[in-house]
């Protein structure tokens, strides 16, 4: 440590103790080995992580689905219990050798535990609170990024070498040792309990968001109404937080917050029953697994009607997890964050978490009622025979994967950080006009339109001409938009012209 | 005008709610209407993990319970009111009746509640709104206390509590739900929006400038 030297008495720097410091040492030491690979091959490490994360998957759904074949397979046929007593690694043992698998000795003994269901909400634990974590975690530098990128700079670049992409983890290391401050003047008790008002139920409405049609924790049939429930339970942690702090900035942020998160759920609700008319069922497995034909069968090329709900249904989803140009709750430049701005530390990390959390869910519902949930734009009836492990990993990348389904998602999340800076934020009364006299008549429009359809057209051959046109549209417009991007990232430096630096300082 | 309006909205209030009452149908009982989805199964060895689940809301429940009665900062009892809340749809949730528990969320907790705060954020004169409570009011909750205590009481005591009951679990709770709110109980259904109207109408006319 370096000690500047300065002319009053400085306290020697803190050391840490214990088991923090094994943990601080063994983080520094991976980092320092870290980066240097990191920062030599970025290409090789992405892929080799997206290949990787996909093997790991899927052996992991294998081994289950074997553990599932062989309680089926069981002469005693019961059903599997929560301490699972049903199967004996003899039984295992004489099931892999009855089918010639190697190693059955070892494996018998790995696979034994697999039965239990507490073992295996466990881990589904684990891959959800790890899935929360990342998520939030990368939004995080992305924004930075994007933002950077509009505003011509580079933005984060230095912390872990390629791209700064270990800039978040710094960040989350910073805020954990900053000190929790709580103002003398504020409710102590709500102030700390605020924050975890608004994450908790965020990460609760993971439960049941499917990645896929295995790919659920649990598969509830209100699973739907569970998400929108959950993301209107967050604003609670929101307006307590803004109303403990005993602060003007905080207590505006925190009743714009209300009355924006109060009107906007009407018509994002009446919205979302559109879908939910189609489907004809509340559970998000069932809804995904509907739109298998491709990308005309997506439920927003149903008809005009369910197009103009995926519209509204996105920028009310916007106002509804205060993203631009809704954020007025924490308007950076007039109520000096609003709500949090008394926070620091771990308590407002916990914010930050919560809010790019709500910016996955309701993209990820936005993808599952409206563009085909975790299918790609390929027809499922096109898929390989299965016969070789080959064509099941293709059949997996190419027809429907819980990477796609997050990939889409981060399509959504891209737009909601195109949009916040690009667009300025509207005043309130703006906001509440938009909901009541825009948002609410066409939802109701749409609504209305989308049961009379249902009723007149659906299936006729005016449907199909309309579900065409209108797949083509978004087709042709999604592309349109892609050359562009691709045009002005190759001839960026001519386009700007000479306001263009060369080389950007940093770079 | 303002009279008629008046009028007919207090009159509407009862009627719609006995209409509701009236139009139930009698066999209420037999179709279950709360019961469990494809996804949780009903094990009979889950017991012990069901049991310390039950404990575990109820004294939650009677804690912030408790809390809300003790606390006399409205935005802390608001808080407790949550926890109860939450508690109790978790309650429902380890019945089965996930739609009644998601109903509970995103009714109360999640609109009903902030509505709460926001209206003790609106109409508070001092930073931290206070509950004083009178002697009087004391004494006359107290004895509603009492009397609906006693009445809990002896319906705990006198009533039966049968540990297994026959209904067979078939298909989502949703879709049963939802065709029973068409078909048997429809007129209850409409006369219950048809309340909710009323008070829609009610608030826009306080709420208007004259």
């Amino acid at each position: 440590m370096t000690q500047f030297s300065v002319p009053w008495k400085q306290s020697p720097p803190l050391e840490y103790r214990g088991p923090a410091r094994g943990i601080v040492a063994l983080a520094r030491m991976v980092y320092t080995m870290a980066t240097p690979i990191v920062s030599r091959f970025p290409g090789p490490i992405l892929l080799g992580a997206i290949v990787g994360g996909t093997l790991l998957v899927w052996a992991h759904w294998m081994l289950f689905g074997w553990v599932e074949t062989i309680a089926a397979s069981d002469v005693n046929g019961a059903a599997q219990s929560v301490w699972g007593q049903t199967l004996t690694t003899a039984e295992i043992g004489a099931y892999l050798d009855s089918h010639s698998i190697v190693a059955s000795g070892i494996l018998k003994y790995l696979l034994w535990p697999l039965q239990l269901e507490l073992l295996r909400d466990l881990v589904g634990l684990g891959a959800i609170f790890g899935l929360f974590n990342l998520i939030p975690v990368y939004a995080i530098w992305w924004e930075r990024k994007v933002a950077g990128r509009i505003q011509s700079r580079m933005g984060p670049m230095r912390v872990g070498g390629w791209h700064g992409w270990a800039q978040s983890f710094a960040d989350g290391v910073k805020l954990v040792g900053k000190e929790d401050l709580v103002p003398e003047q504020a409710d102590a008790m709500l102030f700390r309990v605020a924050p975890y008002l608004a994450f908790v139920p965020s990460l609760l409405a993971f439960l049941c968001l499917p990645l896929g049609s295995y790919w659920v924790f649990r598969n509830v049939d209100v699973a739907l109404i569970f998400i929108i429930a959950m993301v209107g339970v967050e604003v609670v942690g929101v307006i307590v937080a803004g109303w403990a702090s005993n602060n003007k900035w905080s207590v505006y942020g925190a009743m714009r917050e209300a009355c924006q998160m109060v009107s906007y759920e009407i018509p994002m609700t009446t919205v979302l029953l559109i879908p939910i008319m189609t489907a004809g069922t509340l559970n998000m497995v069932q809804i995904g697994d509907m739109q298998t034909g491709g990308w005309f069968s997506w439920n927003a090329f149903h008809n005009p009607f369910t197009f103009i709900a995926f519209i509204t249904y996105y920028i009310a989803s916007l106002a509804n997890c205060k993203r631009a140009p809704f954020d007025l709750p924490e308007s950076e430049s007039e109520l000096v964050a609003g709500f949090h701005t008394e926070y620091s530390g771990f308590r407002w990390a916990l914010f930050f978490f919560a809010e790019y959390a709500a910016m996955f869910v309701v993209s990820a519902l936005a993808v599952t009622l409206f563009l085909g949930a975790w299918h790609t734009p390929i027809p499922a009836t096109w898929a390989f025979e299965e016969d070789s492990i080959v064509k099941i990993f293709l059949n997996g990348v190419l027809f429907s994967s819980p990477f796609w389904f997050i990939f889409k998602c981060f399509i959504f999340i891209y737009i909601q950080l195109w949009i916040r800076w690009t667009l300025p934020r509207i005043r309130i009364d703006q906001v509440l006009y938009s909901c009541v006299q825009v948002m609410f008549p066409i939802a109701c429009v749409a609504l209305v339109g989308h049961a009379v359809w249902m009723v007149l057209l659906d299936g006729t051959v005016v449907s199909d001409i309309i579900r065409w046109i209108l797949g083509l549209l978004t087709a042709a417009v999604t592309f349109g938009f892609l050359s562009v991007a691709a045009f002005g990232y190759r001839n960026g430096r001519q386009m700007v012209g000479y306001l263009a630096v060369k080389q950007l300082p940093g770079a | 005008m303002t009279l008629r309006l008046k009028k007919i909205l207090l009159l509407m209030t009862p009627l719609a709610i006995a209409l509701s009452f009236a139009t139930a149908p009698v066999q209420a009982a037999d179709t279950d209407l709360s019961l469990s989805d494809q996804g949780i199964q009903t094990s009979a060895d889950g017991g012990l993990l069901e049991a310390l689940m039950f404990y575990a809301c109820a004294g939650v429940t009677l804690a912030c319970g408790f809390a809300i009665c003790l606390s006399k900062n409205i935005v802390r009892m608001a808080v407790y009111l949550f926890g109860t809340l939450a508690a109790v749809a978790l309650m429902y949730f380890l019945l089965l009746a996930n739609f009644i528990g998601v109903i509970q969320l995103i009714v109360y907790a999640g609109g009903t509640l902030i509505l709460l705060i926001f209206g003790v954020m609106l109409t508070s004169k001092s930073p931290w709104a206070k509950f004083e409570v009178k002697r009087s009011e004391l004494i006359a909750a107290g004895i509603v206390c009492a009397l609906f205590a006693g009445m809990l009481l002896f319906v705990v005591v006198n009533a039966e509590w049968p540990l297994e009951t026959d209904a067979v679990v078939v298909g989502s709770s949703m879709t049963q739900f939802g065709t029973g709110l068409l078909t048997d109980y429809l007129v209850p259904f409409e006369a219950i929006s048809v309340l909710l109207l009323v008070v829609m109408i009610g608030a826009a006319y306080m709420a208007r400038q004259e």
